[in-house]
């Protein structure tokens, strides 16, 4: 298992804590990153129930500001960005002229002049030629990588507020979903955001890379009783999937439009322009090829990445990700699928390894939490 | 960890123990913890003749899905009825959890299998 290779990984702030507390590492996007603590099944479940901490500093983030960076966003996302108050933020697409994804993003509005994407770690370097090149038709406007600036760590989990709130002198209750405020944590100058990728309710928090362990101590600490335990990318993974939420590498790419992904909520029809506007307005009218669908397994078996979804003996589309959920205990998968075969309902099979294994189509998400 | 000494293992690791001609075939504790949570394990059915060093089955984690590799040649007589609904076995008991009874080909081929001492090295590399 020895990877000659990890001498070239790279760290984040937290790695040596990773280490120390014998999470198990792997590479992901160039990083050596912990995929799980105690295991899979038991942090999903921590998650859903309670909380889990991540260490999620390997995604990148790209800052745009100057006088022009409302209209220089909104040239590259889908979304409106001049409509973001200070304050809150967006997930949206950043696109091609194809309609496609450079990478999905969570932008900030930091300032009336100051925007902040964050990026996923394997798209960092591109998506920052991309904005930067971009950007120039629009002047007035600069973007800077800030990725080493930042730590990022998510606390997810219905007892998440509970547990940071000790640590923070900011109202926790005032920050709206996806709204964000600046403040400390532990001492530490941090931007707590109301976001995640896990489908429960949460923060991401900003900190100084070198108050990363103080937190991530911290926040464990006041979450002892509660129970709640350090979590990895393995969990991270499951927990987004039953949440339908998209991986960029699996479920959606530079070859997947917005519309082709079920993400057309992103979209801002009401802006005059931006990067792949055209190619979506066509695909809003005439329709697209396929869809992006949620697969429930019949059969026994897991659906898993780039299986082929069958119908009749023949292959009609392809499984983006799948797995078997420890919440609720299913073989569940996203794959696109042709149209007349998108609804709810509709039985297809999966190749899996040459098996046909029966599947049916269920509406997204798999799971949608109560909201108090 | 200590290997138990009344089996032999394999690179691919996986362990067998051989009693007359046949045998229970497992994976080690090590490719347990390297797999993560297992949830499903499919097997070949009874009867069915499996190659050394061949693929006989596989194993899935909530992470991904593994080849099981036939540590020795011969015909499946015998399929653990538990994993099936207990696949989370193969993570709590590894040794204890044999996934096939294979009638051998060959018993003296086991010679050729590391013995827990050669497996425990192996690891630990």
């Amino acid at each position: 298992m020895a990877d000659t290779f990890v001498a070239e990984l790279r760290k984040t702030p937290l790695h040596a804590r990773h280490r120390a507390s014998n999470a198990r590492m792997v590479p992901f996007a160039g990083w050596d990153m912990p995929v799980e603590y105690s295991g899979i099944t038991a942090e999903h479940m921590a998650v859903r129930t309670r909380a889990g901490l991540f260490d999620v500093s390997h995604m990148g983030q790209i800052e745009v500001a100057g006088k022009n960076a409302a209209a220089a966003v909104d040239r590259l996302i889908c979304s409106d960005a001049s409509a973001l108050s200070i304050g809150q933020a967006k997930y949206s697409g950043l696109l091609t002229p194809d309609g496609t994804f450079v990478d999905d993003v969570l932008v900030y509005r930091m300032a009336p002049f100051h925007f902040l994407f964050v990026a996923n770690a394997s798209n960092v370097k591109k998506d920052f030629a991309w904005i930067t090149e971009q950007i120039k038709a629009v002047g007035d406007a600069a973007a800077v990588d800030s990725s080493t600036r930042y730590a990022l760590l998510a606390l997810q989990g219905p007892a998440a507020r509970e547990v940071l709130q000790p640590l923070t002198g900011v109202d926790l209750s005032e920050i709206r979903p996806y709204w964000f405020a600046n403040g400390e944590v532990a001492n530490a100058r941090a931007t707590i955001s109301r976001t995640g990728y896990s489908g429960e309710d949460g923060f991401e928090i900003f900190v100084p890379p070198n108050m990363a362990d103080k937190v991530w101590q911290a926040v464990l600490e006041s979450g002892r009783s509660a129970d709640v335990i350090p979590c990895g990318l393995g969990a991270r993974d499951t927990l987004r999937l039953e949440a339908a939420m998209r991986l960029y590498g699996n479920d959606i790419d530079e070859s997947t439009s917005v519309l082709e992904a079920g993400l057309d909520w992103t979209v801002a029809w009401s802006k005059k322009e931006f990067i792949g506007r055209d190619r979506l307005v066509e695909q809003r009218d005439q329709g697209v090829a396929r869809t992006l669908v949620g697969l429930e397994m019949m059969d026994r078996g897991i659906a898993r990445h780039g299986y082929q979804v069958v119908r009749d003996a023949r292959p009609v589309g392809v499984v983006t990700s799948g797995t078997q959920t420890p919440f609720l205990k299913k073989a569940i998968a996203m794959a696109y699928v042709p149209p007349e075969l998108a609804a709810p309902g509709a039985e297809i099979d999966v190749d899996i390894r040459g098996r046909a294994a029966k599947a049916r189509v269920v509406p997204l998400p798999f799971y949608k939490r109560k909201r108090t | 960890m200590a290997y138990p000494t009344d089996r032999k293992y394999t690179k691919d690791h996986e362990w067998i123990r051989v009693s007359g001609d046949t045998a229970d075939v497992g994976i080690t504790d090590y490719a347990q913890r390297q797999l993560g949570d297992v949830v499903y394990v499919d097997l070949p059915d009874v009867g069915r003749r499996i190659v050394a060093g061949e693929s006989f089955g596989s194993i899935e984690s909530v992470k991904a899905v593994s080849e099981l590799f036939a540590p020795m040649s011969g015909e499946v007589v015998e399929v653990n009825p538990r994993l099936k609904d207990h696949p989370e076995a193969v993570n709590s008991e590894p040794y204890d959890s044999w996934m096939v009874k294979v009638r051998l080909s060959d018993p003296a081929a086991v010679e050729s299998l590391l013995d827990a001492a050669a497996y425990e090295a192996l690891v630990k590399e």
